[in-house]
């Protein structure tokens, strides 16, 4: 069944064309990667999914329903979780308060109880760090748990940026370049992570990433953006091999996996 | 008749608004630090102008004192960045915006130990003159703030879009690192934009003392100057005097057809209904940060 | 250095990290609860005064040091305090209700003024709230039947369930009123940081595209910081009419703002012990001034020499000196001081160094 699914969305920047005319749908259990020059567009879908952007024509539906009249903050409610291609965590914050941030869809307390504590805030409050804790223990962050954000090397950051998106508990997971950044070792780790997370947590994927490496072996299907249009959909190696893909890297005198 | 003087009087005080939001613009485009103390730094720039010139103190040519103060001041603006703004580096806007508040109360308290506190007034050359264009009858002192603001008003676009400084400047401002790669000597240049808003609040000063008596506490008008700034859209330098000229010919025209006490609220509504309306100003450059 | 070994989930959440720390927290609180019999009256109206401070320190601090929005205008919000407090005693209301009310109504006008104001950018916001500051003057004179208007207002003396209290014929009865609402805003305020919205708060300082991709929604979570933080205000301002007997448009005019800001920077953002430090720099402050500069013309035999301004002069290069040399305010300082004692010999001296960076703007051309 198609989980997300993306119907002639374009948008327009001024003159610029960001997204032309793209559909894609990506079913439940999937991994499904954006490939694509740097400028094709692949994080401006993200934005638009996450409703930082209006598309001009066109529809993005999760689960048949239009998530168009939804307000930026309502989207992570229906299960949509993502990360950003440059990290924004919240700096002056442990990894463990920013994991908690993860959890604010599930808030059910209101003001007032909050202003005083009220034990059912207070089991609340548990819930979410038990949450917390199996995300902890399943990326292995339990060594920076107290650990300042602004302390943190680069790949920690990027851990962590996964682990807030994983302890929303979503359906789906947008990640935006996960690998961007990191060393082989961390590379390799993240493969891992992403099928782990497809395969024990049943957690659909929608990634955007250069690092074909990744990209081959974890994806299911695999587009191929250029100019925000559609150049092939298929395999890795199918969207690989694909004259129009070759040409839109090689032509614009780009190289894959070169960013 | 009387209309007419009130628009021209409007006006003047409105290049005055301008001058000090235009300041305020420069700074804030160059290094996104807000100057709150743009307004004291005018008044400090009187106070400095009428000590050289004014025959009570020491009593120094008019046309000498004006570019002595107007030079005091600049060095003033890029002493000041040298030795406290640029320790600022990496810190929080809000820092900034409470240091410089900071800084104006210790402008204003010094300016009242040094030169008390009663109003003063300039000795121009212009005061208590006429121009008569026709049957118009203006205040010399009005026609000169005028026409002074647009003259350096067209200076400042001549420097901006044609010199190599100004062109360095605008640079710096759009993006620090990439300019600082280019070989831009980003911290120097931001000194120089320092020095160039006490120039300007120099000449404003010098302006609005002319025309009328300054105090220690006129610095205060300062915020009506970021209430011109904002109405212009906070990046735009032609907004910011724009902005200026709005908040300027409402006051008198308020002042005539509202009740006393409502007038004063008028430049800050204005404000108010711009930030509801069109929050990024009527000639605003600026958008949203990028993901 | 102390390691506190937690065994459940529950030692995350709790108010004190451990014993010891509940210990010197109770500690403090008998001193605050004796201290009518340790100090005399003049300076017990002093300390109910730091407390006054420290509860509008603690509005705005929540506001500019947890939720990282600027305020420039909490002096008008006291002023709303203040007013609908002495407005609801004086129509028959009594103080037990008038009080809560007058943080209430403070808290519900601060949400109406920041809506449209909080869409807007940080420095637009404290331009926004600056010019609100400037304003109260005007609007205090304009609202002269509720107001008094230049001539202001006589605080009634508090009827507390029959029994009768004011500032100068009760002081401690006064003084542990106010002791008490400190300790409730205090309590709210803790409750809060270790809740969801605490964290939306501080989500919201740190990132706010990040803070909505996990679904805190921006404007009300902007808006329910800044009428939390009105409600403090109001409650400090309804308590700073009744503490100053008889108050008009001047006692809440723009220098109080900066002052209540000015404490919390002193003090030390982010984090409510600032609110505290700070309160009590500002509340000593006057004095200290005043004793000082007697000091220093008695010794130099100039009589008495007054120089006006002279106070937020001070106020303002004390300011200057804390954001040049100790960004982290009285707060910051005493815990690199700990942090020193209790990793001596091994403490570094850029252990609180903070990476600096070249400014990335939030601006896009």
């Amino acid at each position: 069944m198609s989980l997300l699914t993306l119907e002639n969305v374009t948008l327009r920047f001024g003159g610029l064309v960001a997204v032309n005319n793209v559909s894609f749908h990506v079913g439940e259990g999937e991994v499904f990667s954006l490939v694509g020059p740097n400028g094709a567009g692949k994080s401006t879908v993200f934005n638009l999914i996450s409703r930082f952007y209006d598309p001009a024509e066109g529809d993005i539906k999760f689960e048949d329903k239009s998530i168009l009249k939804m307000q930026s903050d309502q989207v992570p409610s229906l299960g949509i979780a993502r990360t950003f291609q440059n990290i924004e965590l919240f700096e002056q914050s442990t990894v463990l308060q920013n994991l908690l941030v993860g959890r604010h869809r599930h808030r059910k307390s209101g003001l007032l109880a909050e202003l005083f504590f009220a034990p059912k805030v207070r089991d609340e409050e548990r819930r979410h760090r038990a949450v917390v804790e199996e995300v902890i223990d399943f990326l292995e962050l339990q060594a920076y748990r107290d650990k300042y954000i602004a302390g943190l090397p680069y790949g920690v950051r990027k851990v962590v940026e996964l682990a807030r998106a994983l302890a929303t508990e979503p359906r789906i997971l947008l990640l935006d370049e996960p690998a961007s950044g990191l060393s082989v070792e961390e590379t390799q780790d993240m493969i891992f992570w992403v099928e782990d997370i497809k395969k024990q947590m049943g957690v659909t994927v929608l990634m955007v990433e250069h690092d074909m490496n990744l990209v081959a072996a974890v994806s299911d299907r695999v587009l191929a953006l250029a100019d925000g249009k559609e150049l092939a959909i298929g395999t890795s190696a199918e969207v690989q091999s694909h004259p129009a893909v070759i040409e839109a890297y090689l032509g614009t005198g780009g190289r894959i996996g070169d960013d | 008749m009387d209309l007419l003087q009130l628009f021209i009087s409007g006006l003047a005080n409105g290049c005055v608004y301008g001058l000090i939001a235009l300041g305020f613009v420069l700074i804030y485009k160059a290094t996104e630090a807000v100057n709150f103390a743009q307004g004291d730094f005018m008044m400090f720039g009187a106070f400095i102008t009428i000590w050289l010139t004014n025959t009570d103190y020491l009593g120094i040519n008019f046309w000498i004192a004006v570019p002595v103060a107007m030079l005091i001041m600049g060095a003033f603006g890029y002493l000041l960045d040298v030795a406290i703004l640029r320790k600022m580096f990496g810190q929080s806007q809000i820092a900034v915006v409470i240091l410089t508040i900071a800084l104006g109360f210790i402008l204003r308290f010094a300016a009242g130990a040094i030169w008390a506190h009663e109003p003063q007034s300039l000795e121009s050359p212009f005061a208590g003159r006429e121009v008569r264009l026709g049957e118009l009858v203006l205040g010399l002192e009005e026609v000169a703030v005028v026409f002074v603001t647009i003259l350096l008003t067209f200076a400042l676009y001549l420097f901006f879009n044609r010199s190599k400084l100004g062109i360095a400047m605008q640079a710096a401002s759009q993006n620090q690192l990439a300019a600082y790669y280019m070989g831009i000597p980003v911290k120097r240049i931001q000194s120089l934009v320092w020095a160039l808003g006490g120039v300007v609040a120099a000449v404003a000063g010098i302006l609005f003392a002319s025309k009328g008596a300054i105090d220690p506490s006129t610095g205060l008008l300062g915020i009506k100057a970021f209430a011109a700034a904002v109405i212009g859209g906070f990046g735009s330098l032609p907004g910011a005097l724009i902005g200026g000229l709005i908040i300027g010919l409402v006051e008198p025209f308020a002042a005539y057809g509202l009740p006393a006490g409502y007038s004063q609220i008028a430049p800050y509504a204005i404000m108010l209904l711009v930030l509801i309306f069109r929050p990024a100003g009527l000639f605003s450059t600026t958008q949203k940060k990028k993901v | 250095m102390r390691f506190v070994f937690k065994r459940s989930y529950d030692a995350d959440i709790k108010l004190f990290k451990h014993r010891p720390q509940a210990l010197w927290y109770l500690a403090l609180l008998a001193v605050m609860l004796a201290l009518p019999w340790i100090i005399d009256e003049f300076f017990l109206g002093e300390a109910t005064n730091v407390l006054i401070w420290a509860i509008a320190g603690m509005g705005l601090m929540l506001l500019v040091g947890h939720s990282g929005q600027a305020s420039l205008g909490h002096a008008a919000f006291m002023a709303v305090g203040a007013y609908t407090n002495v407005n609801m005693m004086e129509s028959g209301i009594p103080f037990i209700l008038s009080l809560p009310l007058s943080g209430i109504i403070a808290g519900v006008v601060g949400v109406i003024v920041a809506l449209p104001v909080l869409r807007l950018h940080g420095i637009y916001l404290a331009i926004a709230t600056l010019a609100i500051s400037v304003l109260t003057e005007d609007f205090i004179v304009i609202l002269e039947p509720w107001t008094g208007g230049v001539i202001g207002l006589v605080a009634p003396p508090i009827d507390l369930f029959g029994y009768e209290m004011d500032r100068y014929g009760t002081p401690t009865a006064f003084y542990f009123l106010t002791l008490l609402v400190t300790l409730l805003v205090l309590f709210a305020y803790r409750n809060l940081l270790r809740a969801p919205l605490g964290r939306a708060f501080t989500a919201l300082r740190d990132s706010e595209i990040s803070a909505q991709a996990m679904g805190v929604n921006i404007m009300r979570t902007k808006a329910t910081a800044f009428g939390l933080s009105c409600v403090a205000a109001g409650l400090a301002g309804a308590l700073l009419g009744l503490f100053a007997g008889a108050f008009n448009h001047e006692t809440f005019n723009l220098v109080l703002s900066i002052q209540l800001l000015l404490m919390i920077v002193i003090g030390g953002l982010g984090s409510i012990h600032g609110a505290f430090f700070g309160a009590i720099v500002i509340g000593f402050l006057p004095q200290f001034i005043a004793i000082s500069r007697d000091g220093i013309s008695n010794l130099f035999g100039l009589g008495s020499v007054t120089i006006p301004g002279i106070e937020s002069g001070v106020f303002a290069v004390i300011l200057i000196s804390f954001i040049l040399f100790e960004p982290l305010g009285i707060y910051g300082r005493w815990v690199k001081i700990r942090t020193y004692f209790e990793l001596f010999p091994f403490y570094r001296k850029n252990m609180f160094k903070r990476q600096k960076s070249y400014l990335k703007t939030e601006r896009m051309r």
